[in-house]
């Protein structure tokens, strides 16, 4: 079972050097930001799979958060990337 | 019954490892920003689901720790996976990304133009 972990673990980390490269390399704003995602997407794979290999529950709070964040990572780089701005401000009101 | 818990636990986890080295190849292969985040969203959603559900069997099933955190953290990222996907690729469609030259269909063009036609006459009023 260790050893399975270990494997999975080292196929997990190699796309994420694969993602990393689209992050570098991508011709424009978008890319990176869906490179962002999916990155935060297997970090939280990595997470989950750390905390089989050493044996605590401990670390599993840190799934929700990352989620959390990586979302608002999203929208607020997409709303900026739209509109220019992340909060609009609205003064007719 | 280990065996049995070890055997389903093995096969989700891999089936969630070889989803997200499908999303991998995907980002690296395909050719424009459209396709690339359709190969994102999807596959790494179910890939990281996948792998959530095989670490949740080892805690419930193995060292008998119920843990209903991880089941709150599928939820999420299946609810806000393809929503992410979706609120990219827009704002990259009105942000003026040029689509692949081998793209057939393009639906969204002719509603887009007549909004920014509207806009304009509005704006010389």
């Amino acid at each position: 079972m260790t050893y399975f972990i270990w494997a999975i673990i080292v196929n997990v980390t190699l796309s994420l050097i694969g993602l990393v490269y689209r992050l570098v390399k991508g011709p424009s704003v978008p890319d990176r930001v869906i490179a962002l995602d999916s990155i935060g997407v297997s970090i939280i794979s990595l997470v989950g799979l750390f905390s089989i290999f050493i044996k605590t529950s401990f670390y599993l709070d840190i799934i929700l958060l990352l989620a959390i964040l990586s979302f608002i990572g999203t929208v607020a780089f997409s709303k900026f990337i739209e509109k220019g701005e992340i909060i609009e401000r609205d003064n007719s009101r | 019954m280990t065996i049995l818990a070890n055997i389903l636990i093995v096969l989700t986890i891999s089936f969630g490892a070889i989803f997200i080295m499908v999303t991998a190849i995907g980002l690296i292969r395909l050719p424009d920003v459209y396709s690339r985040s359709h190969a994102a969203s999807k596959s790494a959603t179910l890939g990281v689901m996948s792998i959530l559900i095989g670490v949740f069997l080892h805690f419930w099933l193995i060292e008998d720790h119920f843990n209903p955190r991880i089941l709150l953290g599928i939820l999420f990222l299946f609810i806000t996976g393809p929503v992410g996907g979706h609120v990219i690729a827009r704002a990259a469609y009105f942000s003026g990304v040029k689509a692949w030259k081998g793209t057939v269909k393009d639906e969204l063009k002719p509603e887009y133009e007549r909004k920014m036609k509207e806009a304009s006459i509005k704006e010389k009023e």
